[in-house]
């Protein structure tokens, strides 16, 4: 009897905390089936969050008296989210799906996503004033790069202690980028701003500028901010052998199966880093407010400039194409090409909010390398 | 302090990406002047 007894001993060792995580990782679960959002990281986060606060869970490293038994997660993470592996084989991946032809047919479009990178620097400032030292503040900040891989990676050159909850607010703001956007939009726009029309000429683009696009951008990035030469060189990478036209089967690999694979360990063992005992604090819940807030001001930066432009323009620009500036692609263009039809059925934003958003995409690399190049590593 | 430090990385950070951003469009209009698609010509 007692024998049987003690299989069921650990049951004494679950905590309200661990129970806590239990539900928060089953919402995670079913906000990405149920809601559809961000599924390929929700999901497995979800699983991760209530795999790692079982009781005494050997999937994390556990600690007795002298006895260090590693767990597979830890071991995954110190693999390849520690040194960074990971992310830039994801990178690779996204680069190879990015078609930058509307972005290189109207390249001024660019200005849009370097404007809307405004939330990560204001949240940095903002995280200071609650206390976090200027790396964990930067690792913050970064959230509002809406770029998951990015806000990973930042957090983790710094070595932040609140990476699991950067990468849950990063996600789950990207999922919620339709309902975030619209109404800071709206606040900051009139009527007759949202109905201007803008002409979209059709400009084909040579291979040979969609080829030598990645290598000039990997050059020039990675010589004005050196730190940025990896994720920059790596999404870059990845678009060349897109763009380059021999490389079919690798970019599809790329795209595919590699990205696949990647994403699919990578939620599971960022989940490692959502113990209870770091992950259920006052923190996290700052980090998350921290992390709504970039996302706004992010909007706000890239209509804000959108709307100081047309001041010297004669043409004017809708100024919500300004908000595409957020890396999250391609949600952040469908809402507000779906917001300009709602204000007038005849307004076609789709090429022009396309164009911005996936300048917002090279943009957020590089506001994350000049991230780690402007704050020291402790 | 650590707020001034942050004002700092903040004023270098918006610098920093529009000047990076300036210089990639100067480059992506070069790259489609000098090599433009055949349709265009």
């Amino acid at each position: 009897m007692s024998e049987i007894l003690s299989l069921f001993s650990n049951v004494g060792n679950i905590t309200a905390q661990q129970v806590v995580m239990w539900v928060i990782g089953g919402i995670m679960i079913y906000l990405g089936i149920k809601k559809q959002m961000e599924p390929t990281l929700l999901v497995p986060m979800g699983f991760g969050a209530i795999l790692v606060n079982l009781p005494m869970s050997a999937a994390v490293t556990q600690k007795a008296g002298e006895l260090i038994e590693a767990g597979p997660l830890d071991i995954l993470f110190d693999a390849g989210i520690a040194n960074e592996l990971f992310l830039l084989l994801l990178f690779i991946g996204i680069g190879a799906m990015i078609d930058f032809t509307p972005l290189l047919a109207n390249p001024i479009l660019m200005l849009f996503g370097a404007a809307a990178q405004f939330g990560i620097f204001m949240t940095l400032s903002l995280a200071t004033l609650f206390g976090f030292s200027l790396q964990d503040a930067a690792s913050v900040g970064i959230i509002g790069a809406a770029d998951g891989p990015t806000s990973i990676f930042v957090a983790n050159y710094f070595d932040s202690k609140y990476l699991g909850a950067i990468i849950v607010a990063a996600y789950s703001y990207m999922a919620l980028v339709p309902i975030i956007q619209p109404p800071v939009i709206r606040l900051l726009t009139s009527k007759k701003e949202r109905t201007i029309h803008m002409e979209y000429s059709p400009k084909s683009v040579s291979r040979m500028a969609k080829i030598l696009f990645p290598i000039m951008i990997t050059v020039i990035a990675g010589i004005v901010a050196p730190k940025s030469a990896p994720l920059v060189g790596f999404l870059m990478f990845g678009n060349l052998i897109r763009e380059c036209g021999v490389l079919d089967s690798l970019s599809d690999t790329a795209q595919h199966t590699m990205a696949n694979l990647v994403t699919l360990i990578l939620g599971l063992t960022v989940a490692s880093r959502m113990r209870a005992e770091e992950f259920l604090n006052v923190q996290t819940l700052l980090i998350l407010l921290l992390g709504l807030v970039a996302f706004i001001f992010d909007t706000a930066g890239g209509v804000i400039f959108a709307k100081i432009i047309n001041l010297f323009r004669k043409k004017k620009i809708n100024p919500m194409i300004g908000a595409c500036g957020i890396s999250a692609f391609p949600m952040s263009g469908r809402v507000v090409t779906q917001m300009a039809l709602k204000e007038d059925p005849t307004n076609i934003l789709i090429m022009q909010a396309t164009g911005v958003n996936v300048s917002g995409q090279i943009a957020s690399v590089i506001a994350g390398g000049l991230i780690l190049g402007l704050v020291p590593k402790l | 302090m650590v707020f001034l430090e942050s004002l700092k990385v903040m004023g270098l950070g918006m610098v920093g990406i529009f000047a990076v951003t300036i210089i990639l469009v100067a480059v992506m209009k070069l790259l489609t002047k000098l090599f433009p698609a055949k349709t265009d010509k």
